[in-house]
């Protein structure tokens, strides 16, 4: 168990852009993503924004180089996670002992959906193919073929938090010197299932969603897929890595199955936690991506475990599901690339849709985009139902 | 009044599974949340289902939640206001 | 290497029967998954009106952790020192149906919120208290020697100091649950911390 995890590079694809170059236009440009369903068919499609992915299953799957009729979850998976391993320069994979580490909530839902329709109208009806890869780990396996990845294959599931915790996993593998390389994060499709879901919890915003602003109502789903290449010391001496993954920690809240505590105990262990790790202090944090869901509970919890640990000084954060919408979990992983990448362009991301500050806590979130930062350490949060709380930092060096 | 009470009541128990509850050990005006009956913000969105099943009301903004759930005369009241302005 | 840790409790529930450190403890003829645990929950524990509103899954394991737990009291440590780490392979699969159900009538949130498998962690940590390091995991086998080295993990690096870990599966009338408490301190039951003691406990 020694030696550091360093991120050689990193792939997204959401609703805000097909790369990380496209989602960086659209924060520069502050276009966020959200709009009327187009993908999905919901009787929620004209109530509730979401943050689509602009393709269709066609398009997605000849850019995944799949099969058209696989989940969205794969194809999107698929496309994040080679555009990662291509960012390293590392050449064939197969050269190296190589894990994958995904995370996902909803599998191959999208799909099961699809079937369900057909089989309730007729129960002789439906094909079968679709729902093959339902569960969460199919998605996973099909995309780790279609990748070369061989020596390790792990699927994670804890709600919002999963694609953070896919990066400690990782890590953790790394330092144990069981991998050299490992593509870690998170995928997740926009289904039926989840939007009903949130509606019936009553945290889906009708508008475009306002993070820790005072007037938030809600979130808005999202979908989407996001990678890092978490490599050794061996590895990372070959190129250019753009960050290293210094610290990271998980506390379970231990409150309620989806609500946050009040005063955001879970939050505060795991940032603190991950602080500790990393062997900093906290005025040393230059930038947090926060979770930021845009939820009267999230926000209100977060803000005051980021007072407890940050007060009196208060570093720039921003919540970037202001423009990608809550992509569950998918969430981590994309907001892992966003971070990493901060560090290495000095990037500071914007908080869409701000206009007052929330009354319980004393900061606001930064509202313009901006770059060449002097940034030397970055966190990001990610928090979930079952109290599963995620923080990582990200260091220049 | 006091029927919708006492309906309110078994519906209550039977929507929040309330195993060990009985219908009388519901105080009328006893709070629903918190240091009453113990109830939690997922409970509050099934009585919003509640009274969607077996009234016929819908509640849009779950920010009015506290004041229409706080006891069982409270929704009693709420939904008898709700039937007036239909009828 | 290595530190000393210790398997100083372990939890087998399976074809209504419990199993704690090894030897059979309750066995209930005849009845159903859902009978059978509220037999536990009256056995074991009572005084949780929440038990109640938990999936089958979440009960399952909850349960399970009760029993556990008897005679082994947690306060010694404090709540970030326990962590959870779980896994199954049908996720919450039965939750997910059952609420799949209710979708073309009116959705249940009292459902919804509980088609996460992690979902069982919260409520054994909202139960006992526990803030440490959690994780759930999906396989297509309880594989005894991941779960073990992932422990041993956590534990030599210091994340947390005991943990709560095994398998919990259910869907529909199928289900199993093996729990173990493993401890750096040397208590109860005090095997070894390896994946052959837990696999001897488990058959």
């Amino acid at each position: 168990m020694n030696g550091n995890v360093w991120i050689a590079g990193g792939g997204v694809i959401s609703g805000i852009g097909h790369d990380l170059g496209q989602c960086m236009v659209a924060f520069e440009e502050m276009r966020p993503g959200m709009k009327t369903l187009q993908h999905l068919h919901s009787v929620h499609a004209d109530t509730f924004p979401v943050v689509e992915v602009k393709a269709g299953n066609a398009e997605l799957a000849q850019k995944a180089g799949m099969p058209a009729h696989w989940s969205r979850t794969a194809l999107l998976s698929m496309i994040a996670a080679r555009e990662a391993w291509q960012s390293t320069g590392l050449g064939d994979i197969a050269q190296y002992r190589a894990g994958f580490v995904s995370a996902n909530t909803v599998g191959g839902m999208d799909k099961t959906e699809d079937f369900m329709k057909a089989f309730l109208e007729d129960t002789s009806k439906g094909s079968l193919r679709e729902v093959v890869h339902h569960e969460c780990g199919a998605v996973t396996e099909l995309v780790a073929d279609v990748l070369g990845i061989r020596h390790h294959v792990s699927t994670i599931s804890t709600a919002c938090s999963s694609g953070a915790n896919a990066l400690m996993y990782g890590s953790r593998m790394i330092r144990a010197g069981m991998l050299d390389v490992v593509i870690a994060g998170g995928t997740d499709a926009l289904t039926r299932f989840t939007l009903n879901g949130f509606n019936t919890l009553m945290i889906l915003d009708q508008q475009p969603c306002r993070p820790f602003d005072d007037t938030r109502t809600g979130l808005n789903l999202g979908e989407g897929a996001g990678y890092v290449v978490l490599v050794s010391d061996e590895i990372a001496k070959k190129i250019q890595p753009w960050c290293r993954l210094s610290g990271f920690a998980n506390a379970n809240d231990a409150y309620h199955q989806t609500a946050s505590s009040p005063e955001g105990t879970g939050n505060f262990m795991a940032m603190q936690g991950a602080l500790k790790m990393s062997g900093l202090a906290a005025s040393e944090i230059d930038y947090i991506n926060l979770h930021g869901t845009g939820t009267q509970n999230n926000d209100s919890s977060e803000g005051q475990a980021v007072e407890r640990l940050f007060a009196p000084a208060y570093p720039p954060a921003s919540s970037t599901k202001s423009f990608t919408g809550h992509t569950l979990g998918a969430s981590g992983g994309i907001e892992a690339v966003f971070s990493a990448w901060a560090l290495r362009e000095g990037i500071i991301y914007p908080n869409a849709n701000f206009t007052t500050r929330m009354k319980e806590i004393p900061f606001s979130p930064v509202t313009a985009f901006s770059k060449d930062n002097n940034l030397r350490h970055v966190m990001s949060n990610s928090f979930g139902f079952g109290g599963n709380c995620s923080s990582l930092v990200f260091s220049k060096e | 009044m006091e029927k919708l009470m006492a309906d309110l009541k078994a519906q209550i128990i039977q929507q929040l599974n309330l195993q060990e509850v009985k219908p009388e050990d519901i105080g009328n005006d006893q709070p629903l949340f918190k240091e009453g009956l113990g109830l939690d913000s997922i409970d509050a969105l099934e009585l919003i289902v509640l009274l969607q099943q077996h009234h016929n009301i819908r509640i849009a903004k779950p920010e009015d939640g506290p004041n229409i759930f706080y006891s069982v005369r409270t929704m009693a009241e709420y939904i008898t206001a709700e039937k007036n302005k239909t009828a | 290497m290595s530190n000393n840790a210790y398997i100083t409790s372990a939890c087998v529930i399976r074809n209504n029967t419990v199993t704690k450190n090894g030897e059979p403890v309750f066995t209930s003829d005849n009845t159903g998954l859902p009978e059978f645990l509220r037999s536990l929950y009256d056995r074991y524990s009572g005084q949780y009106p929440k038990f109640h509103k938990m999936d089958l899954l979440s009960k399952l394991g909850w349960a399970a952790t009760e029993i556990l737990l008897q005679d082994m009291p947690m306060d010694i440590y404090v709540p970030e020192d326990t962590g959870v780490v779980l896994a199954n392979t049908s996720s919450s699969l039965d939750t997910d149906e059952r609420y799949y159900e209710t979708v073309s009538e009116i959705a249940s949130p009292a459902l919804f919120v509980y088609t996460l498998p992690n979902i069982v962690i919260g409520e054994i940590s909202i139960r006992h208290r526990f803030k440490g390091e959690n994780a759930f995991f999906i396989d297509d086998h309880f594989d005894i020697e991941f779960i073990t080295g992932y422990v041993r993990q956590l534990l030599d690096t210091g994340a947390i100091n005991a943990c709560i870990c095994g398998w919990v599966e259910q869907y529909h009338a199928g289900y199993e649950a093996a729990l173990y408490l493993v401890e750096k301190n040397s208590r109860g039951m005090a095997l070894p911390f390896t994946a052959e003691q837990a696999e001897k406990l488990y058959r």
